[in-house]
């Protein structure tokens, strides 16, 4: 501890002498993760603009989602990853408790019981353990040894089963799986041996079977069955891969032009304005749109890394690291379901998608990521 | 915690994570790989595909239905109109509670159980997004409830489509028929080339014209091009064929006329035909009772039909061309004729009448329906009169079977008369060959006294009587009787079939034994000359009941006025220029010259009132030059 601490403030002191601290230090802002939110925020607005069908009602209460998620991830950024640190304990538990609240007097609709009412507010804690989660596992893991001995990694994995399993049991398997792959990527940072990932890597594959036969259910067996063949039901359940497809496919290197696509302006496209929105911009800017998201994508990621190379101390590293690969793991599952890669589970497009909930979740970890980045120009009292 | 003691070690932690992201970001590069090679399969390597995809998706050929080519009578008169219908369909994908929804329309229409469950059949059956019709026809101020509801409905939509309306109903149902839906059966009789024309078409012509004239009337269905989202709904229209509308018919028949024919036929089961001599074509047609044709176009109720079809007086048979009668002594004139031409009688002929005729070596009697006869110097011309039938025996019995059906064929008795209407029956007229294949007989000279008189195996329509009725006026000229005058304008040239070459002292007389009919005091046919201010030439007949097919359950008093021998009446007027030649049978109504003789006086009335067509005259002048008076 009293090390940390050392090193800590040798390093404040160490920069805050050689430069002026800069107004964005000040604020705790990354100004190149800042900027590039801000490109992808408004290519967001412009792409949902197409994909509602000219409906400025969408992009105007994206817009004020986009504000509070900006003001959110401002706050957040404000706040001492020490706090964070002390006091994830307590969000984790608060969240499986809440998480238990929805098994038992939660609302929703689809057979899924997703959301928490209080006073009238609707309110989803999977949401919320999408940080809570990691951040247990890097305080957990912050305070031991690294790499890891089989005990601890075993602590871990309890962390992310726990909420992990009661959100399966909602359903929402897609959620659960984000949740855990977060978890455990904060282990996997930590250096989890290389036996252990293959060993599970080997039990999972054998649990394949199993799984198929009695782990999932009809629709999600269904799903899977489609991805493999979308032709066979063209007009159940294929239905919105085919038409995803195609509005991809018809783009082509150029795209039909904004607010052109043939597909999306018809209402070909299933969900055109959430999760299949990148099919709307695929086909109105064709490849060179897609490619110029992606590269944006990849440079919020680039930025995540370096600053998760750059953090002072575990947590923080382990943080924004498995911040920023699960930000991958979103871009690419939403991608890879669109495209008929990857079975169709409800994950919306990072920054571009219709939606709120998952827009402020999204940029609060994006202000955990600044916290990390500017920690050392923190000034402490 | 076992490891709590182990020494945290900075250095060692850095850089295990930083081989741990190292190894992540080649994940992520790979990932990012896979992604890439994705977009650029679908949008590059397989552009082609889905731009045709994406095209078929969003262009459908839609075909488009001709309007139906209208019905008019030869004044202009609208016989078969297309008016728009307006139904109630709803898009399932809209509807947010489609029980609440239904009970909200019922709530505002008139809505059967019976809508609800076919409604819900159709359901079953239907494609995503597509409407799926409630209720057709809609009333005016049912169309205004549901707009001013609209906004609680969505989903609920009025939809308008072209359907057959007959303004004047029941007046043309036999003669224009009706369209109805496209049954099983129709698509089963269908082409590939049938198939294509009625895309976008929901009805075909089942009875009467609509049928006969299908082709004509049906017109080229049309294609569109249109857009499209994905409920269905059309955004615009790119490329559009135009369909070419059906065809219109102008008929011969007069709306007028039609309407006095089935006003003075009365509540009474019967047919009248009224043909224009000069060209066959038919200018009245009508079977009574008849039924609303309207019923029929969108379908119609069990229990209407039923109704219909349980009827005693089988308002849907058309007596006009399918009835087939007995002609009875509607025929005297063409025996006449024949047995002059055969040289049988001649105008001196003259037969002692004492009330029956016995054959040689035959113990029957065949009695005379006057029982004291009609005295002792009978010759054709008062046989006719009176009807006397002892002179016709006299005559048959003398007289070879095989000249008289060679006869009777040329006025166009025993086989169909070619009408533009579909469902014709073909009457009989008995020759030896005839008989001996059809019944394994040889010919007996009863039968020939049976046969002179129209009884016996003898059968004709209504329509067949006329038609001979116009070839006798016509002396000799036998034309194919045609409801359609034009078509698209165009007209039909009169169809001469053939010509009778008889002797013209011949046809003298025979006119004026039918003028006698109408005009002696003694004749048998004086009411449908009464008042008139021309000659009418006619032909009384009475014909003992073959029952058409009826329904088993008869009461008592209705089986015995179906008993009663049917009256006929054949006519043909002015005598000295004939232009209208009328047929009237009457079921059970017993007298020829009492029920069925003042139907036509009635017609020639009318028609005679009309100043008659210059051009019709000239042409027809050439035809029937050897026309004398009566």
């Amino acid at each position: 501890m009293a090390n940390r601490d050392y090193s800590h403030r040798l390093s404040d002191m160490d920069s805050s002498l050689r430069k002026p601290v800069s107004l964005a230090r000040r604020l705790h802002l990354d100004v190149p993760l800042l900027v590039l939110l801000l490109l992808l925020a408004s290519a967001g607005l412009g792409v949902l603009y197409s994909a509602s069908g000219g409906d400025f009602k969408y992009v105007q209460r994206q817009s004020v989602f986009m504000c509070l998620a900006f003001l959110g991830m401002f706050i957040v950024a404000q706040i001492p990853l020490d706090f964070y640190r002390r006091w994830s304990i307590w969000a984790y538990l608060g969240g499986c408790t809440l998480l238990l609240g929805v098994l038992f007097f939660g609302t929703g609709a689809k057979g899924a019981q997703r959301w928490l009412e209080i006073g009238g507010f609707r309110f989803q804690p999977s949401e919320m353990m999408k940080l809570g989660v990691p951040m247990m596992v890097a305080a957990f893991l912050h305070q031991r040894a690294q790499p890891p001995a089989f005990a601890t990694v075993c602590g871990a994995l309890v962390i992310v089963a726990v909420p992990a399993a009661l959100i399966v049991r909602q359903p929402d398997l897609g959620t659960a799986i984000l949740i855990a792959a977060a978890g455990l990527f904060a282990l996997y940072l930590a250096g989890l041996s290389w036996k252990m990932i293959g060993a599970a890597a080997a039990a999972l594959m054998a649990s394949t079977w199993p799984i198929w036969q009695w782990g999932l259910r009809d629709y999600q067996r269904q799903r899977i069955l489609t991805l493999l063949n979308p032709h066979d039901d063209r007009f159940g359940a294929g239905w919105n891969i085919f038409n995803s497809k195609a509005a991809i496919g018809s783009g082509g290197l150029y795209g039909k032009g904004y607010l052109q696509g043939t597909q999306s302006q018809l209402d070909f496209l299933p969900e055109s304005h959430t999760d299949f929105i990148i099919a709307v911009l695929a086909e109105e800017w064709g490849m060179r749109g897609v490619l110029i998201l992606l590269l944006l994508y990849v440079l919020v990621i680039a930025r995540g890394i370096y600053i998760s190379f750059m953090a002072q101390y575990l947590f923080g590293r382990l943080l924004a690291g498995s911040i920023t690969l699960t930000f991958f793991v979103y871009v690419f599952v939403n991608i890879g379901m669109v495209t008929g890669l990857l079975p169709i589970v409800g994950v919306p497009l990072p920054m571009i998608s219709y939606g709120g909930t998952s827009l402020i979740t999204l940029m609060a970890g994006f202000g955990i990521l600044m916290a990390v980045g500017t920690e050392r120009r923190r000034v402490h009292f | 915690m076992p490891h709590a003691h182990r020494l945290k070690d900075p250095y060692i932690e850095q850089r295990l994570f930083r081989n741990r992201m190292l190894v992540a970001i080649a994940g992520v590069i790979v990932l990012l790989g896979v992604l890439v090679a994705r977009f650029y399969n679908l949008q590059i390597i397989n552009y082609e595909d889905y731009r045709t995809q994406s095209e078929e998706n969003r262009i459908q050929v839609r075909p488009v239905a001709p309007t139906r080519g209208l019905i008019y009578d030869r004044n202009g008169t609208l016989l078969a109109d297309n008016r728009a219908s307006y139904n109630l369909s709803i898009v399932r994908e809209r509807v947010r509670d489609l029980d609440a929804t239904l009970e909200l329309i019922g709530n505002l229409i008139r809505l059967e159980d019976s809508d609800v469950a076919k409604f819900r059949k159709r359901m079953k059956r239907r494609r995503p997004f597509e409407p799926v019709p409630l209720r057709f026809r809609l009333e005016e101020d049912e169309i205004a409830r549901i707009s001013v509801n609209q906004f609680r409905m969505p989903g609920v939509s009025v939809q308008a489509e072209l359907v057959r309306y007959y303004p004047l109903g029941a007046l043309f149902a036999h003669s224009v028929g009706y369209v109805g839906r496209i049954s099983d059966r129709d698509l089963n009789n269908f082409t590939r080339e049938d198939v294509r024309r009625y895309r976008g078409t929901r009805s075909i012509g089942k009875v009467g014209l609509e049928r006969s004239y299908e082709q004509h009337l049906l017109g080229e269905v049309g294609y569109e091009n249109v857009e499209i989202n994905a409920r269905g709904r059309v955004l615009r229209v790119l490329e559009r064929e135009d369909p070419k509308p059906g065809v219109g018919l102008t008929l011969h028949l007069d709306a007028r006329l039609q309407q006095v024919a089935s006003e003075t036929l009365g509540d009474r089961r019967g047919a009248v035909v009224a043909i224009d001599v000069n060209t066959g074509g038919v200018l009245a047609f009508v079977s009574k009772p008849s039924f609303d044709p309207n019923l029929f176009v969108t379908g119609i109720s069990f229990v209407d039909y039923r109704t219909l079809s349980d009827s005693l007086d089988v308002p849907l048979f058309n007596r006009a061309i399918q009835g087939q009668y007995p002609p009875g002594s509607t025929l005297k004139p063409v025996m006449g004729l024949g047995a002059l031409e055969a040289g049988i009688i001649s105008r001196e002929t003259r037969i002692q009448d004492p009330g029956f005729y016995k054959l040689p070596n035959d113990p029957r009697i065949y009695r005379d329906h006057i029982r004291w006869g009609h005295g002792d110097k009978v010759d054709l011309v008062q046989a006719m009169a009176q009807s006397c039938d002892v002179f016709f025996w006299d005559m048959a019995h003398r007289w070879d079977i095989d000249e008289m059906h060679t006869i009777a064929t040329h006025f166009g008795l025993g086989a169909k008369t070619g009408i533009d209407l579909p469902t014709e029956r073909a009457g009989l007229f008995p020759s030896r060959h005839w008989k001996r294949s059809a019944r394994g007989m040889p010919w007996f000279p009863g039968d020939s006294l049976n046969a002179v008189l129209g009884q016996g195996f003898v059968l004709a329509t209504p329509l067949q009587l006329a038609v001979m009725t116009a070839t006798i006026a016509n002396r000799g000229t036998h034309y194919r009787p045609q409801m359609v005058k034009t078509i698209n304008g165009v007209v039909q040239p009169a169809e001469r079939l053939h010509n009778l070459e008889a002797r013209p002292d011949h046809w003298d007389l025979v006119f004026e034994g039918m003028e006698a009919v109408v005009n002696r005091s003694d004749g048998t046919g004086k009411r449908a000359g009464e008042g008139l201010d021309f000659r009418v030439a006619g032909k009384s007949g009475t014909a003992q009941v073959v029952g058409i097919a009826q329904g088993a359950q008869y009461d008592s008093e209705a089986l015995l006025e179906r008993h009663r021998d049917h009256a006929l009446f054949v006519a043909f007027a002015p005598v000295n220029k004939p232009r209208i030649a009328v047929a009237v049978l009457v079921e059970n109504g017993e007298a020829g010259g009492k029920v069925a003789a003042p139907v036509a006086r009635a017609l020639f009335a009318e028609w005679m009132a009309r100043p008659q067509p210059p051009v019709e005259t000239a042409r027809d002048t050439d035809l029937t030059g050897r026309r004398g008076n009566g």
